[in-house]
């Protein structure tokens, strides 16, 4: 059942993608940046995907150290590996982008900084994992790892509100209205294929873990024997 | 059209696709060896449940 739905959500997800490339083409330029301009439909839905999913994988690290199942734990290291690939994407068209319109391929700005932040974070999230073989003991320490890098969250999203921060770039489109109605659409299924891809993507990894799981256990059988 | 801006933003589109092709392959392939290993290990159980 669990296949069929990865299978569904990955097929509707990649036929979308391409309905959304088609439209992205036909698009106009932007006035200032020319066609240049059409990365922004890949590089904020990354970067809102991924918050998505590292919201979710806050909620699943709670709901471990309440409950001690170890569904959320397996929910929570999904969700993370996913939203990271996301970031790394968000990061990766963020500074080709830079370095079209800015000549640089990164600054320094706060924007740039707390999303690298929040990269490496997560990073340690997923390489902190493998180092503790006890699955108990490893759920809880990524668990409580995972709410304390949720903090650089908040400050990502701080640094793209803030008025007076230094920064090149251009203030939140979809709030200030600056973004033409005509991209909107675009940038609206953008966020809806990045969501299906990475949904798919996260039920994949989360069969994953029940194997893991399951040879844990098997190992432990044979071990004790 | 300038050509640069077309060249990076065909850059930044198939980085893109790259990170997510090389995510869901190294997906594949660890699914893979969970399964080999999965089954080597009920084949060991069995054996030894047989015994």
């Amino acid at each position: 059942m669990r296949d069929k739905i990865i299978l569904t959500l990955g097929v509707l997800g990649t036929l979308l993608m391409a309905w959304n490339l088609n439209t992205i083409s036909h698009l106009p330029n932007d006035a200032l940046q020319g066609y240049i301009f059409r990365i922004i439909f890949i590089h904020v839905p990354a970067a809102i995907t991924a918050q998505v999913f590292y919201t979710v994988a806050l909620g699943c690290c709670i709901m471990f150290l309440l409950r001690k199942n170890f569904f959320w734990d397996s929910l929570a290291v999904a969700s993370i590996e996913v939203g990271t690939m996301l970031v790394l994407v968000n990061l990766v068209t963020g500074s080709i982008w830079g370095r079209n319109q800015w000549g640089v391929w990164w600054a320094w700005d706060l924007r740039m900084t707390s999303q690298l932040m929040c990269f490496l974070l997560y990073l340690g999230y997923l390489l902190l994992r493998p180092a503790i073989a006890e699955p108990t003991q490893r759920a809880t320490m990524s668990s409580i790892v995972g709410i304390f890098a949720y903090a650089d969250i908040p400050l990502v999203d701080m640094a793209i509100r803030m008025p007076g921060v230094r920064t090149q770039h251009p203030q939140p489109v979809l709030e200030t209205g600056t973004l033409a109605p005509i991209y909107r659409g675009p940038f609206g299924v953008g966020i809806i294929v990045l969501l299906l891809i990475g949904t798919a993507l996260i039920l994949l990894r989360l069969n994953q873990e029940h194997a893991k799981r399951e040879i844990d256990s098997l190992r432990r059988q044979l071990h004790a024997a | 059209m300038d050509e640069t801006n077309v060249k990076f933003l065909f850059m930044g589109y198939t980085a893109a696709w790259i990170i997510v092709m090389i995510f869901v392959i190294m997906l594949v392939r660890r699914g893979q060896k969970l399964s080999a290993e999965l089954k080597r290990l009920r084949a060991l159980v069995e054996n030894r449940d047989q015994n």
